[in-house]
C-alpha cells in the first residue's frame, strides 16, 4: 500500500494498515500527535476502527517550540 | 490585592506569555520560561519527523501540558483554510483544548498580519467552539470586530514580529485599549523591558513574546527582567501616573524653615 506522509510517499507490505498500525510501523506509538487523514482529523479513539486506503495523504503533527 | 488575567474565564497570575521557540535547547527554554513566571505558554503545530530519531526528546517533555496552559499558534499560515486546519489539529493533540491562537501572515518579509483572512479564520473557529485570542493589526476598527466576532483575547502588534522595535504606535494602542471589553495583549515588537513596561503602563492586559527573551544575550536573565517590568508596568498603570507638567515646578521639598 502506497501512502501520502507529511508530503512523502512511502509503501508499505502490509495490504490494509489501520490507523493504529501505521503508528506502530512509524514507530510513533506514545507519542503525542494528532493525524489528519485526506484533510479530515482522525481522532485517536478511532485509531484502531479506522482503515487507511491506498494513495490516502496523511499529515501527523506534533507541538514543537514557536511564538 | 488580587489583580488577575481573567481570559475565557480562567484567571492566571502572570500576565507575560511567552513562546518557546528560538531558544539553544529545551534546557534553556525550560529555565527562561520559569524565569518568566509565564503560565501560557505558545506552542507551534508542525509534522512529525517520521523515521528519525525515534527517541529525540520533545518539547513536551521538558514543558508538560499538566503543567502550562499551552497556547497552540498558526504560525506560517498565509490563508484562513490553514489556520483552522491547523488548530482542529491542535486540539486533537491536546485532549479537546479550545485556547488557541491565531495569527495569519501576509507577507513573509514582514510577518505582517493578513486581517483579511484573519478575520475569516476567526469566524470560523468561533463557531467552532475555540476560544480565539487573535494577533492582529493596530487598527482599532479591526481590533472591535475581532471583539464583535466573539474573540476572548485581541493582540495588536506594537511593532514586526521578531524585530523588537519596541512600542511603535502608543495611541493606537491606546484607543484599541479604551474600546476593548475583552483583554488587549501586545503580541510582538517587545525589545527589551522598557518596552514591556510601557505597554504595561499604557493599559495592556498583558504582553506575549518570545524573540525579545530568547534571543537576548541571556536568556534566563532577559526573561526575568520581563517578569519584573510588566508587573512593574502594571502597578503603575493601576496606580496612576502623576500628570505631565512641562513649566509647573513642584518642589518635593517644604518651600519654608528655609535658614537664611
Amino acid at each position: 500500500m502506497l501512502l501520502i506522509i507529511n508530503g512523502k510517499s512511502r509503501s508499505f507490505e502490509a495490504a490494509n494498515l489501520s490507523v493504529a498500525e501505521l503508528v506502530q510501523h512509524l514507530e510513533l506509538v506514545g507519542k503525542r500527535l494528532a493525524i489528519e487523514r485526506n484533510g479530515e482529523i482522525v481522532p485517536r479513539s478511532q485509531f484502531e476502527a479506522t482503515q487507511l486506503a491506498n494513495g490516502d495523504k496523511l499529515e501527523i503533527v506534533g507541538a514543537v517550540g514557536g511564538g | 490585592m488580587s489583580d488577575l488575567l481573567k481570559i475565557a474565564d480562567k484567571t492566571y497570575k502572570s500576565r507575560l506569555l511567552v513562546g518557546t521557540g528560538k531558544y539553544k535547547d529545551f534546557t534553556e527554554t525550560r529555565a527562561a520560561i520559569d524565569a518568566s513566571g509565564a503560565e501560557i505558554i505558545t506552542v507551534a503545530i508542525r509534522r512529525t519527523n517520521i523515521g528519525q530519531n525515534a527517541g529525540e526528546p520533545s518539547l513536551l517533555d521538558y514543558l508538560p501540558p499538566e503543567e502550562f496552559t499551552y497556547l497552540p499558534n498558526t504560525a506560517g499560515c498565509y490563508t484562513a483554510d490553514d489556520a483552522v486546519r491547523t488548530l482542529r489539529l491542535a486540539r486533537e493533540l491536546l485532549d479537546g483544548h479550545k485556547l488557541v491562537k491565531l495569527e495569519v501572515l501576509g507577507d513573509p518579509n514582514t510577518l505582517y498580519p493578513n486581517m483579511i483572512e484573519t478575520i475569516a479564520a476567526a469566524k470560523t473557529l468561533v463557531k467552532d467552539g475555540f476560544d480565539v485570542m487573535v494577533y492582529c493589526s493596530d487598527d482599532p476598527i479591526i481590533a472591535k470586530q475581532l471583539e464583535e466576532i466573539g474573540c476572548v483575547a485581541v493582540m495588536p502588534l506594537a511593532s514586526l514580529i521578531g524585530s523588537g522595535m519596541g512600542i511603535l504606535n502608543p495611541w493606537n494602542l491606546q484607543i484599541i485599549i479604551e474600546n476593548a471589553k475583552v483583554p488587549v495583549l501586545v503580541d510582538a515588537g517587545v525589545g527589551t523591558a522598557s518596552d514591556a513596561a510601557i505597554a504595561m503602563e499604557l493599559g495592556c492586559q498583558g504582553i506575549l513574546m518570545n524573540t525579545a527573551i530568547a534571543a537576548a544575550g541571556n536568556p534566563v536573565l532577559m526573561a526575568g527582567a520581563m517578569k519584573k517590568a510588566v508587573e512593574a508596568g502594571r502597578e503603575a498603570y493601576l496606580a496612576g501616573r502623576m500628570p505631565k507638567k512641562l513649566y509647573s515646578a513642584s518642589p518635593s521639598s517644604p518651600t519654608t524653615g528655609l535658614i537664611s
